[in-house]
């Protein structure tokens, strides 16, 4: 079936010459060959399929397929919308998590009362698993009869909002936002703790407001790991592919049809095998040039 | 995060096959066998009462896996592509049953016992089950469409419901009923995209105007003036009258609407009959009215023919056992054991002539003679207005369908939305539905 997209993010890093030197290194090659096994086979088969005629319901169509496959996808209007809706996905929730995610993580650094409780509550949201937060959201919060938002725009007599029908995008960036704020926010919390207070101190004898404070002292601090929460997050975000399964299907129309859902659709719902492993192979060659400039990035950054 | 779910999920598959297995004892004479099948309420029944068919049969052992139908469909289609044999009964739809007899993936149902009494099968859904003069399979229950609606609220707009309504009046009627203050919404249909759901009902409306799908030449007939006014009736209708949220509301949804007091009209399945009159089931139990499938410029054509049926795939190694599970649970015995346990109201319907001669039956039944007569008048091998290449009622009976199908699916949902106007939205259509067909290789030689 096809590969992921998240899978083999690792193909754009160097093996490690360090260990190399080391005899130890030899003891850990069957572990590092199982793993290679583990990832190539599935690669090879995706690769192997997609230049193949291959759909599960017509056996009588079958062979090589040469590019065949490959025009069929970008000869669809659907692969396009598709990927643009990935990247606005992505984009969309890197902004929310970090953005909101700074914020909060300052919010929680101040001491208050119950400040231990707010940060468990914070976090919870990442412990939930993506189908159950979406079915959440979806029937108890955003359905129109009787969710909750629903309810309350009753109350004070407005027409309830059919999220996922008029904002089906925004609809779905929310969720997953929701999910990965506490990610975002737990990490940038350590790093807001691990700011030297001294630091701080001068700055406010120098006469620099909060605000200046924030911008010139914590946020360059934060930098670091905020590169660290985009790589990480954007590594999953690329195949985000429950919460649309559950609450949208990729609809209305395309609009919420992700690659990954792309490809689901192709793979189990018109049983083409042939066509869903070549939107796979373009998952992963589009995982690994995201990969590839995300790893140089941060690298560049933990080097300093 | 995704490691993590997937690690719990292979961790209940192992723990599920562990506990499926343990209750099978390995011995020589025994045999066990996998039974695929959907979590409606009639299967869940079936599964239930499957003790009873191994106390009758000590050498046989069932195992079940009871999944949501598209799921369900996703597992026995790759398995029986594959051929890889993981299931010896499968519950398949009269759309999958002569594709997969053609290819030679299912097991002929011929030599029955004469208990069994064929005969008996009602004569539209056992056709659909034929291949080249053999059955393929066994009806477990079967169903066709018609119009639900609220009795009391048509006495309060002081309307009655015609002996056969056209669509023009039933239009009619929902714009009197429609109280949105008041949530109660003249109209309800399916939205949700999938050729299951919103194209089910969709497929019909289309023919009722004089649309199809193709022409005799396999060229998509999609942007065409008669499907242009279905698909406009169709979101004119759910603007004015529907509820929100319509274009994620499958079968099971607008169920719950219904029976909840929401609902004014509902036009789907019959299978729903039994359940609006289910007091257990339904706020509605004793509102609840009946009219045949509304018609359109069109009468006569193909509506709606659907059954769930069980059928061996020619990998299974228990074939013999596997059949006699298989005739079981399509029986008379099982209709009457069901009777027993349940009561008569929740017999599966719609599948052998004997149910509806039962007297017990119509007594607390009282929609059964229009569910045999809107299964009797289905016609789904019929003609569209214009010729069609192709067999079935609210779908076409041709592997590429599944895709076709809930693709076109999801643009005629995009309508409801208002993301494309019913122009655009047929344009779609038609050319992914043409692109898709051309993939294909049709016309088929």
């Amino acid at each position: 079936m096809a590969a992921s997209a998240g899978e083999n993010v690792m193909g754009g890093t160097a093996a490690p010459t360090v260990a190399a030197r080391r005899p130890g290194s030899w003891l850990v090659m069957p572990s590092v060959g199982v793993l290679l096994i583990w990832m190539i086979v599935p690669l090879v088969m995706t690769v192997w399929f997609s230049f193949r005629f291959y759909n599960l319901l017509d056996p009588s169509v079958h062979g090589f397929a040469g590019l065949d496959n490959y025009t069929y996808l970008v000869t669809d209007p659907n692969f396009w919308v598709s990927l643009r809706n990935t990247m606005v996905l992505l984009v969309a929730v890197l902004v929310i998590t970090v953005g909101l995610g700074t914020l909060l993580a300052v919010l929680f650094n101040q001491p208050f009362p119950g400040r231990n409780v707010a940060r468990v509550l914070a976090i919870s949201p990442f412990f939930v698993m993506p189908t159950v937060s979406a079915l959440l959201w979806k029937n108890l919060l955003m359905h129109p009869i009787y969710g909750v938002f629903g309810v309350v725009a009753h109350t004070f007599g407005l027409q309830p909002v059919d999220w996922f029908a008029q904002y089906p995008l925004a609809s779905v960036i929310t969720i997953v936002s929701w999910e990965w704020l506490p990610f975002a926010l737990l990490i940038l919390l350590t790093a807001v703790q691990s700011l030297d207070q001294e630091q701080r101190e001068a700055a406010r004898m120098d006469g620099a407001g909060v605000i200046a404070q924030f911008f010139f002292i914590t946020l360059p601090h934060l930098s670091r790991a905020i590169s660290v929460v985009i790589m990480i997050e954007t590594i999953f975000l690329l195949t985000i592919f429950a919460e649309i399964f559950v609450t949208t299907s990729g609809g209305p129309g395309n609009a919420t049809t992700n690659l990954a859902f792309l490809i689901y659709s192709r793979a189990l719902l018109q049983f083409d095998i042939g066509g869903a492993s070549a939107g796979g192979v373009v998952a992963i060659i589009l995982a690994n040039i995201v990969a590839i400039f995300l790893v140089r990035s941060v690298a560049r950054r933990l080097e300093v | 995060m995704t490691t993590r779910i997937s690690g719990r999920l292979t961790a209940a598959a192992v723990l599920s096959a562990v506990l499926g297995t343990a209750g099978a004892s390995a011995a020589y004479a025994d045999s066990t066998i996998t039974v695929a099948t959907v979590n409606n309420g009639d299967m869940v029944v079936m599964q239930k009462l499957s003790s009873v068919f191994e106390k009758e049969h000590p050498d046989i052992h069932v195992r079940w896996v009871v999944l949501e139908e598209n799921v369900l469909r996703q597992r026995v289609t790759t398995d029986i592509a594959t051929q890889a044999g993981q299931f010896d009964v499968m519950t398949i739809g009269n759309y999958e049953v002569p594709i997969w007899a053609k290819q030679g993936w299912l097991v002929p149902m011929d030599n029955l016992p004469a208990a069994y009494d064929v005969a008996d099968l009602l004569k539209p859904v056992a056709e659909g089950l034929t291949y080249e003069g053999k059955l393929y399979a066994l009806p477990f229950y079967a169903e066709s469409a018609m119009t639900y609606y609220r009795t009391d609220l048509f006495k309060k707009a002081g309307i009655t419901m015609a002996e056969a309504p056209t669509y023009a009046q039933i239009r009619e009627y929902a714009d009197k009923i429609t109280d949105k203050p008041n949530q109660i919404y003249g109209m309800c249909l399916r939205g949700k995209p999938g050729w299951g759901e919103n194209m089910a009902y969709v497929t019909t409306l289309v023919d009722a105007e004089g649309g199809q799908w193709f022409d005799m030449a396999w060229k998509p007939t999609i942007n065409t003036p008669a499907w242009k006014t279905a698909i406009t009736y169709y979101a004119d209708i759910l603007k004015a009258d529907g509820p929100p949220g319509v274009s994620s509301n499958g079968f099971n949804e607008t169920l719950a609407l219904f029976a909840s007091g929401h609902c004014g009209m509902w036009i789907d399945s019959t299978v729903a009959a039994g359940l609006l009159y289910d007091k257990k089931q339904s706020q509605v139990s004793d509102k609840v009215g009946f009219a045949p499938i509304p018609t359109g410029s069109f009468t006569g054509g193909p509506t709606w023919l659907w059954s769930w049926n069980l059928g061996i795939p020619a990998s299974s190694k228990q074939k013999d056992a596997a059949r006699t599970f298989v005739t079981w649970a399509t029986s008379k015995e099982y209709v009457a054991l069901v009777a027993k346990e349940n009561g008569w109201v929740a017999v599966p319907p719609g599948t052998r002539q004997s149910t509806y001669d039962n007297p017990e039956y119509k007594a607390v039944a009282p929609f059964a003679g229009f569910v045999q007569r809107a299964i009797g008048s289905a016609n789904s091998k019929g003609q569209t207005k214009e010729p069609r290449p192709y067999t079935g009622g609210q779908f076409v009976a041709i592997p590429e369908f599944q895709g076709i199908g809930t693709q076109v699916g999801q643009t005629i949902a995009g309508v409801l939305t208002g993301q494309s106007t019913v122009d655009q939205a047929l344009k779609t259509a038609q050319y992914s539905t043409a692109r898709v067909m051309n993939q294909a290789g049709y016309p088929k030689k």
